[in-house]
């Protein structure tokens, strides 16, 4: 079904989108006021917190190019050695800017 | 809970404006990437009462990227609703792994928090609270940061949008996977975890690669909590 976005079009659609996204925001927590939180779920839900950022991150470190393999490289590295965030992002950050800047198109 | 854990779910106004000066620097890049929403949007020939309508309601970054790319005349209505459906179903899991520190709240507070749950605030909340600290000023202060800059960029990009015509050259792409790493690697790490992450980062490609688009987040992260689940770790 395609809806025509002119008018009021555009933004009954975003409003869909907006409820759409909504629901997600809720329905993990409200889904989850009817189980109750033992210690295996506890288990389940702690090994998925950090597991949600690693599948988020994969593809983009497997697909990226070799400015954001290595940005994502550079933060890393700085996070174990300094174990602070701020240098670590920034550093990530300058490293991609580098490497597109001086070796484009890798 | 343990009696330790009691007051992680804390909640007050210091803990809020704690929580929004803590995601302070990294909302600053948020306006770049609002500013270039902006831009996309405009060059997708969005209205400008629409585009920032829609930074305000939505506010999920990636899917509404991806509903430019669906934008005409004409839009596949529930095309776009699955997208969006598909790209922010990750809220689902952040929600989940929320509510045993949203549990104490009253539904009115627990739900009007998420409402501002995303990427960057939940996993500083995460952090906060497997370190032994009340980490909802972080979602909730945070996530007002997130929001609120999100749209100012946004609303910026519809006026100078020029100026940040090719963020990823200036590495800008790269804010959010870089935080969002800094965050798994500054967390627990051990064997068990190092395995969790593993199984997680393999589900993650094969469902990448092999199943429907967007569906990589939510079965990666799923296999990780499996995985935890099926080898727990006795303490």
């Amino acid at each position: 079904m395609s809806l025509e976005t002119g008018g009021l079009g555009a933004l009954f659609v975003i409003l869909a989108m907006a409820l759409v996204t909504l629901a997600t925001r809720w329905g993990g927590v409200f889904v989850m006021s009817f189980v109750p939180i033992g210690y295996r779920v506890r288990q389940f839900i702690h090994a998925m917190s950090g597991s949600v950022l690693v599948a988020l991150l994969a593809p983009l470190a497997v697909t990226g190019d070799t400015g954001a393999r290595l940005a994502l490289l550079t933060t890393a590295v700085i996070m174990l050695t300094l174990k602070k965030p701020l240098p670590a992002i920034a550093g990530g950050i300058l490293v991609a800017a580098l490497c597109r800047q001086f070796l484009p198109g890798t | 809970m343990t009696r330790k854990e009691a007051s992680l779910h804390r909640l007050d106004r210091a803990l809020v404006w704690e929580g929004f000066k803590a995601l302070l620097p990294l909302s600053l890049f948020v306006i770049v990437f609002g500013i270039a929403f902006g831009l996309a949007a405009t060059q997708a020939r969005l209205g400008d009462l629409e585009i920032v309508l829609m930074s305000t309601l939505v506010f999920a970054g990636a899917s509404q990227f991806a509903a430019l790319e669906l934008w005409g005349p004409q839009v596949p209505f529930f095309t776009l609703l699955v997208t969006v459906f598909a790209i922010n179903a990750r809220h689902l899991l952040m929600g989940a792994t929320l509510y045993p520190w949203l549990e104490s709240l009253s539904p009115a507070r627990r739900y009007g928090i998420m409402l501002v749950a995303s990427d960057a605030n939940w996993a500083m909340a995460m952090q906060a609270f497997g370190r032994g600290r009340p980490g909802l000023g972080l979602l909730l202060g945070g996530g007002i940061a997130l929001w609120g800059f999100w749209v100012l960029g946004t609303w910026l990009g519809l006026n100078v949008g020029g100026a940040v015509q090719d963020p990823a050259s200036l590495g800008l792409d790269m804010v959010m996977g870089c935080f969002l790493l800094a965050m798994v690697v500054g967390g627990e790490k051990n064997l068990h975890m190092l395995l969790i992450w593993t199984v997680a980062a393999g589900a993650s490609l094969l469902a990448f690669y092999y199943l429907p688009e967007n569906s990589h987040v939510v079965v990666g992260a799923i296999a990780g909590g499996l995985v935890g689940l099926a080898w727990g770790k006795r303490e």
